[in-house]
């Protein structure tokens, strides 16, 4: 049977594996025909939206797979607004809205209310974790 | 209504593992990722809690973080059974709900 | 807290939700960000509970004084909410002992009882470790971090 998932992430690249093991089991949820209701990007899992990371090329570029896999399956990636001001990761709007000289948000991201990971809680059939 | 508890981390570092053993049911399901697998050692110091829970609940471990972590198969405790990322994607939507022992 | 109010009519019926708190606060962020997620639940009239466990128990303790690390003490958030209609805060009997703890140890945290004349009603219940995996069993959604 095929459900609507909802994913949450609470790592950012790198220090975790977390974002690893969600991208890998987000892209075999679609192979098997499931729908992605929603990416959650929540604590310092908000470091996977920013466009500004530049990995060894020898290494894996997660937010490029991210914006790739969203751009290919339509994923709704939503990055927590609270978390993601803490840590620095603006669009534009929030940019100009700070007086920041730079937003860093990636392609196929978007910034918005933890009310969206409430709405992923009650659409989406499974909610499934990955942090620390 | 069975739950599927996953595991990331390593019952030598942290206690989420033993206080995931400690919150099942019979009939749930868990599945060790991550640095989880570590747990999915047969000989550990760990193995009877492990071995002991796959007697009422079903166990499963993701096999390429076992591969990953340089586990072989055969050296798996007894009663588990290894999942690729789309048995992982099957055991979430096969049971009502994911419990994430962060 | 109307604005974000979600009608429950597209989604069907009201989810249980259990936000599941399994770490100290100030540590890390994830109990201090768990909270921020349970007060916006609120507005999404939900069946909404919350799961003490673990080194979770602390977050709950009382006279938190963090002014030396400066941080801010979120603690007294929790005292507020019954008015968000969130009742049910359940922390594991067998959590509490093992960190030497006992339930005085924790906040006093009350809502009035609209039902029954206002009467003071405890918000948080002590259960035991089986009662818990139970209650967690009967959950629509569990929401870790």
């Amino acid at each position: 049977m095929e459900l609507k998932l909802g994913i949450l992430v609470n790592e950012g690249p790198y220090t975790h594996q977390a974002s690893d093991t969600a991208y890998h089991f987000t892209k075999a949820a679609l192979e098997k025909g499931h729908e992605i209701f929603r990416v959650f990007f929540y604590h310092d899992g908000v470091n996977n939206g920013t466009r500004f990371t530049v990995p060894p090329q020898d290494d894996r570029n997660l937010q490029k797979a991210w914006s790739e896999l969203a751009a290919k399956a339509k994923l709704d990636l939503v990055v927590c607004i609270a978390a993601a001001q803490r840590r620095g990761i603006l669009d534009t709007g929030e940019a100009k809205r700070h007086g920041k000289d730079s937003d860093n948000l990636a392609p196929g991201f978007r910034i918005s209310g933890l009310g969206q990971l409430v709405e992923a809680g009650i659409v989406a059939d499974r909610l499934v974790t990955f942090g620390d | 209504m069975p739950t599927l508890h996953t595991i990331n981390k390593s019952p030598f570092e942290r206690s989420s593992f033993a206080s995931a053993l400690n919150h099942l049911l019979p009939g749930d399901a868990l599945l060790m990722i991550e640095d989880g697998v570590v747990g999915a050692r047969k000989s550990s110091a760990f193995a009877g809690r492990l071995e002991a829970a796959a007697k009422t609940c079903r166990v499963y471990v993701l096999g390429p973080d076992l591969a990953a972590r340089g586990i072989a198969e055969k050296d798996v405790v007894a009663g588990a059974t290894l999942v690729d990322y789309g048995g992982f994607v099957d055991l979430v939507t096969g049971h009502d709900r994911t419990q994430a022992w962060l | 807290m109307n604005d974000g109010k979600a009608t429950n009519g597209a989604a069907g019926a009201k989810k249980r939700f259990m936000y599941v708190n399994r770490k100290a606060p100030y540590g890390t962020i994830y109990a201090l960000e768990s909270l921020e997620v349970v007060l916006i639940s609120a507005a999404f009239e939900q069946d909404v509970s919350l799961a003490f466990l673990d080194d979770g128990v602390y977050q709950l303790t009382k006279g938190q004084n963090t002014t030396a690390i400066g941080m801010k003490n979120f603690s007294p958030t929790f005292k507020a909410l019954g008015d968000y209609e969130i009742k049910k805060l359940y922390v594991e009997k067998e959590s509490l002992d093992e960190r030497g703890l006992a339930p005085e140890d924790l906040m006093q945290i009350t809502y009035e009882d609209e039902d029954e004349d206002y009467a003071e009603k405890p918000l948080i219940h002590i259960v035991s470790r089986s009662e818990l995996t139970e209650i967690l069993a009967r959950q629509d959604v569990l929401f870790n971090f």
